[in-house]
């Protein structure tokens, strides 16, 4: 039982002011510096469990990306004759299913985590943000793991590791930045919108199709490249498979996919705020 | 001095029944906001009628070291208070400022996860509660030891007992070590030790010099641990004083006693084709309608119901339940065969006989097969202990434990002046 002590005389200024918020609200991001232990344990939380509740646990991560892989080799690379690039079609679906992966499971993940956790948001004050963040940091984890995969496809089609793989630390950071503003987004919107939950797995599969996993930014007339460079998965694909396969990255659709990331988690993160204070009103 | 907790024109409004189906759908959303402007003209700018003030124009403060305890009925705003002093919810008016660091209990276990075990959720919950993963690991083998699971702590806490579970949680809790700490009706979980442990923790941490604020039903558990009480109705604070002055004007507020209940129009009233129940009212010894009585005084309820038809079988009877929602005895009429017609029938229950705190009562017609009606809440009254020795009580002082009635019984004592080495034995008079 803590001792009793000699309390210090009390601060000056108070340490906690309550009241309404105007429109917009700051950021907070002392109070979420304050709380990164808790990012860390809701992290663990989540993988530990998923890994305790299913049979295949970690197999998952991997699984999950290996088969979308295979068949796509079979369907796209072999009958329907789908280009590459010049790659073998495994390893550049897989370049490409990787961060995908990592994208669509987070934002999924996140986009339904706010409406999971009701129980503590009623019941206790912590930043908001941090429920979202943790089903991203989650993903990275399941991402780590199928990174394994990877290598073992690069050992077997002999590919050689070049300087290019350090871009993959930028591209990793860039990846998580823009899951995390759409699944915060979305969760923030999910609050009060049930309908998100059911349309972010619809959403998550249009959004596959828009993107350079099955087929190369190249296969598109370079007059209209610039439409699907607006996704701003377009660049991280691209540059997740010239990391890898050491080929030139496109710095162009890379500046943007970092420009409207940057823009989104901005976006995202203030209109969070601005939504967090009704959460716990009507979750 | 200067105040650790200050509360400016606090205010909190909800939308009805914003609590409950609050989310929409988007195209609720949709049609709401394009039909926005023509109602707002309609409705003159008035959209009072839709939302209420769960809490309203609040004002106090609390200086360090004291002990609140925050009483009020249902739907008060005890617990809208807290939520806002703790930052869970946002008011819609006005100010509070903290001056130390809030550490909120409003449920224990919060965040627990049924397939993590002991260890991982004492880690899980104190992260949650806004302890460093340090102090945690600090304070981990005296959590362990107060909440008596040392054997299980590898142990998924879905295989522990509810007992254990809920020892484990408040442990957790108990070793958070804030300036101000926020508790709502954490006592009323768990089994009457588990209840005397979480006072005992309350009452060390109160004298430990720690601002406490502790919202409860249980006005007993108030009186003991708190050093000021403020009493809340309809989101506005009633009084604000001494534990026992706040404790007797909230058990004299008639406000929420309903000591008598008629249904006029006979095809209203509750119950079938059998049977009806027509009227139910709380009497004190002079006949009169009353909802507050001392534990000295006898209480008689009254029953008035219809008999439709001639019934071999029927059983008017009637539950005693208390403020924690514990059934504390049932009566049922000894008139068993009943002719139709209409009948008055009354219970009487002696003085010195209930417990003090709340009764509720629920009626009931009923035969062997068939349930007429049940009504639960029907009426309800306070018992108040005026410490009168004549009472069961007799000379005893301290708080009265929570038995179910509290019946004055004969007590037959022997004195003997010259005790020997041996407890007397039971000798045969005759």
């Amino acid at each position: 039982m803590p001792k009793a002590t000699e309390r210090p005389p009390l601060p000056a200024m108070p340490v906690v002011i309550v009241e309404p918020t105007r429109f917009w609200v700051a950021l907070d991001l002392r109070g979420l510096w304050a709380y990164r232990e808790l990012l860390y344990f809701l992290t663990w939380r989540d993988v530990k469990v998923r890994y305790k509740q299913t049979l295949l646990g970690a197999a998952w991560a991997i699984l999950q990306p290996l088969l979308t892989m295979l068949i796509f080799t079979l369907f796209f690379g072999q009958l329907a004759g789908v280009p590459s690039d010049g790659i073998p079609y495994p390893i550049f679906a897989y370049a490409g299913l990787l961060p995908w992966t990592f994208f669509s499971n987070s934002v999924t993940g996140s986009g339904n985590s706010l409406v999971g956790s009701s129980n503590l948001i009623t019941k206790v004050y912590f930043p908001r943000m941090i429920i979202p963040s943790a089903a991203v940091t989650a993903g990275l984890v399941d991402f780590a793991i199928a990174f394994v995969v990877l290598i073992g496809l690069m050992i077997y089609y002999q590919i050689a590791v070049t300087w290019s793989v350090l871009m993959l630390a930028p591209l990793t950071l860039l990846t998580t930045m823009l899951a995390l503003a759409v699944g915060m987004w979305l969760s923030a919107l999910n609050v009060k919108y049930r309908d998100i939950r059911y349309a972010l797995p619809f959403l998550m599969q249009l959004w596959m199709f828009v993107s350079p996993i099955i087929y190369p930014v190249s296969m598109l007339p370079a007059r209209w490249r610039w439409v699907l460079e607006l996704n701003p998965l377009t660049g991280i694909i691209s540059g997740f498979r010239a990391a890898l396969l050491g080929r030139a990255f496109d710095w162009t659709a890379l500046g943007i996919s970092t420009g409207i990331s940057l823009a989104l988690l901005v976006y995202s993160a203030f209109s969070f705020r601005r939504m967090e204070k009704s959460f716990a009103d009507i979750v | 001095m200067q105040p650790i907790i200050r509360v400016k024109n606090l205010g909190k409004q909800y939308r009805i029944g914003a609590r409950e189906a609050a989310y929409s759908t988007l195209r609720e959303s949709l049609v709401e906001t394009l039909r926005a402007p023509l109602n707002r003209l309609r409705r003159n700018g008035a959209s009072d009628d839709e939302t209420i003030w769960a809490l309203k124009d609040l004002n106090f403060e609390i200086m360090e070291g004291e002990v609140v305890g925050i009483i009020g009925r249902n739907g008060a705003g005890k617990t809208t208070l807290l939520k806002i002093l703790s930052r869970i919810t946002e008011p819609t008016t006005g100010r509070a400022e903290l001056y130390g660091r809030v550490g909120s209990l409003l449920e224990v276990g919060t965040g627990f996860h049924p397939e993590l075990t002991g260890r991982e959720n004492v880690f899980l919950n104190g992260a949650i509660l806004g302890m460093k993963k340090t102090e945690i690991e600090s304070k981990f083998d005296e959590i362990v030891s107060f909440a008596e699971i040392e054997k299980f702590l590898d142990t998924p806490v879905k295989r522990y007992s509810s007992g254990m579970y809920v020892r484990l949680a408040f442990a957790v809790a108990a070793y958070l070590d804030p300036e101000i700490l926020i508790v709502d009706e954490v006592l009323a979980v768990g089994d009457s030790t588990f209840q005397k442990k979480c006072l005992g923790k309350m009452q060390a941490v109160a004298g430990e010099g720690r601002t406490v604020l502790f919202v409860s039903h249980n006005i007993g558990a108030v009186q003991q641990l708190c050093t000021r009480a403020i009493l809340l109705n309809n989101g506005s604070v009633v009084l604000d004083d001494s534990p026992q002055k706040v404790a007797s004007h909230y058990l004299s507020m008639g406000m929420e006693r309903v000591g008598e209940r008629v249904w006029a129009d006979q095809s209203q009233a509750p119950g079938d084709d059998v049977a009806r129940l027509r009227a139910v009212r709380v009497l004190d010894r002079h006949g009169n309608i009353c909802t507050s009585f001392d534990v000295r005084d006898p209480v008689s309820i009254e029953m008035e119901y219809s008999v439709l038809q001639d019934q071999d079988l029927l059983d008017a009877s009637l539950y005693f339940y208390n403020e924690r929602g514990e059934l504390l005895f049932v009566s049922i009429e000894d008139l068993r065969a009943q002719a139709a017609g209409n009948y008055r029938s009354t219970c009487h229950i002696p003085p010195d006989f209930l417990n003090d705190g709340q009764i509720y009562l629920l009626a009931a017609l009923t035969d062997e097969k068939t349930v007429h009606t049940i009504q639960r809440d029907i009426v309800n009254f306070s018992v108040t202990d005026s410490m009168d020795p004549q009472g069961a009580r007799g000379t005893y002082r301290a708080e009265w434990p929570p038995g179910a009635v509290r019946p004055r019984l004969e007590w037959k004592v022997d004195w003997n002046p010259n005790p020997g080495p041996e407890p007397s034995k039971k000798v045969n008079d005759d």
